[in-house]
């Protein structure tokens, strides 16, 4: 049904096809988050690594800065509606981080843990194969608080919620568990080509 | 509706598109009006939860965007949504310029779960908005009055002018009843009007005296607005011994 009236914006024709239904383009980059920025000063942050509840591996920021470094260019999709093109990311990716630890993916799914308390599910196979990365630098620059710093996930081909700031820890759990947001109502996996924002999406 | 019984109920049942008819359009502000809509299929919800709104154009093009919803949760079957209109917006000039009574929106809700007050939930509860950020305010302050609890709030609001502060006269009635309902404005680009009230950007000092208005520490801090303003906000309560956990923020970008 049509919105009468409504004509709408359409995207450059040479970006359309890089922009998911119900998005559009944005030249910034919005700050959506739940709870104030935490601000995790660098000699006290660290990263561990669980397979349920057990420690495989922890790094801090020394330890993790000296892992083999990966660089992306994405377009990352925001399910508030935003899709920013072309962002330069770079960090470890999550291949490297696995094989640093020594780990073969032990189980499907893992929830990633972040700094304040937030957290997300992301099956294994979104986050491995050169998919997915924990981010230290943002437009060649070292990423900014207010945007996850010092260190988030990015997971760019899903909706951003999935792309945890303040990230501190990743764990593999034995079945999908639903993390901060897929508790309240969004989805479990969130393509943004097949608009999964919410549950039954 | 796809329901499978074998999984447990994490998720209610999937958020429906509807057609939604706007009854009134109220002018609140010079950059904001307010849309009341009335559902076919009214849903519930928690004061501070917002709408995916979806406008299509006659060739199948969609945009969608999110509104807060500024009505307190009622059996009325209608909800409020008040939208500030954006120079540059795509959703936002097709409400203020175009959208008529009777027209058809669609929309599905309730969405958000974290950014709400129910009336279980104890006091003292802080509130600070921004412009259109005192919309989901707006609608706990609602829920609060209609249901005649007297769970202790103070609002902080900012605005750039006194005729900017969005439900500035119903805010000021609430406050007259003096229920455990307190009101602090904070005006960017005029002078305050009442006593106590601010005249400048919100800082660590004026959030200070807010938290002085209350007899205990804030249970729950729920700060809504631009982002520069959130943050502002947040780090400020953090400044004031607030502890980051019970600091709640929606930013709107």
């Amino acid at each position: 049904m049509a919105t009468r009236g409504f004509g709408g914006r359409r995207p450059p024709r040479d970006t359309a096809g890089r922009i998911p239904p119900g998005q559009s383009a944005t030249d910034g980059f919005p700050v959506l988050a739940a709870t104030p920025t935490p601000y995790i000063p660098l000699d006290q942050w660290s990263f561990t690594l669980k397979v349920g509840p057990r420690t495989v591996a922890t790094w801090n920021w020394e330890q993790f800065n000296a892992l083999p470094r990966t660089q992306f260019t994405r377009d990352i999709h925001c399910v508030t509606k935003w899709t920013k093109l072309d962002t330069i990311w770079e960090g470890v990716s999550i291949d490297d981080l696995l094989k640093a630890a020594g780990l073969e993916p032990p189980t499907k799914f893992t929830l990633a843990h972040s700094y304040g308390g937030y957290s997300t599910n992301v099956p294994i196979d979104d986050l491995t194969g050169g998919k997915a990365m924990v981010a230290l630098r943002y437009d060649g620059k070292p990423l900014e608080p207010d945007h996850g710093g010092p260190a988030r996930l990015l997971v760019p081909h899903l909706y951003f919620w999935k792309s945890a700031k303040w990230v501190n820890g990743l764990q593999f759990t034995q079945r999908d568990e639903a993390g901060f947001w897929e508790l309240r109502g969004y989805h479990m996996r969130g393509d943004p080509w097949k608009e999964e924002r919410f549950a039954g999406d | 509706m796809t329901t499978n019984t074998s999984t447990p109920d994490l998720h209610p049942g999937r958020l429906q598109w509807q057609s939604a008819v706007i009854t009134a359009i109220v002018p609140r502000t010079a950059r904001i009006k307010s849309f009341f809509l009335r559902l076919p299929q009214p849903f519930d919800f928690l004061a501070g939860q917002h709408v995916d709104v979806r406008l299509s154009a006659e060739d199948g093009y969609q945009a969608q965007r999110s509104y807060s919803i500024a009505s307190a949760p009622d059996a009325s079957g209608e909800i409020e949504l008040a939208i500030e209109r954006l120079e540059d917006g795509e959703v936002s000039p097709f409400f203020h310029d175009i959208a008529v009574v009777g027209d058809e929106i669609e929309l599905r809700g309730p969405i958000g779960g974290y950014f709400v007050w129910s009336i279980g939930d104890a006091g003292p509860i802080v509130l600070i908005g921004g412009g259109s950020g005192l919309v989901p305010l707006v609608s706990m302050i609602r829920h609060r009055a209609n249901q005649r609890v007297n769970t202790p709030f103070v609002l902080l609001a900012s605005a750039r002018t006194w005729d900017d502060v969005l439900y500035r006269d119903e805010l000021l009635q609430y406050a007259a009843r003096q229920d455990g309902f307190q009101l602090v404005l904070t005006t960017t680009r005029e002078g305050a009007r009442r006593p106590g009230d601010f005249e400048r950007r919100i800082d660590r000092q004026m959030i200070a005296s807010m938290l002085a208005c209350l007899s205990q520490t804030p249970r729950q801090c729920l700060v809504c607005g631009s982002n520069p303003f959130v943050e502002a906000a947040s780090q400020a309560l953090i400044a004031a011994a607030v502890n980051a956990d019970v600091i709640r923020t929606e930013r709107y970008g």
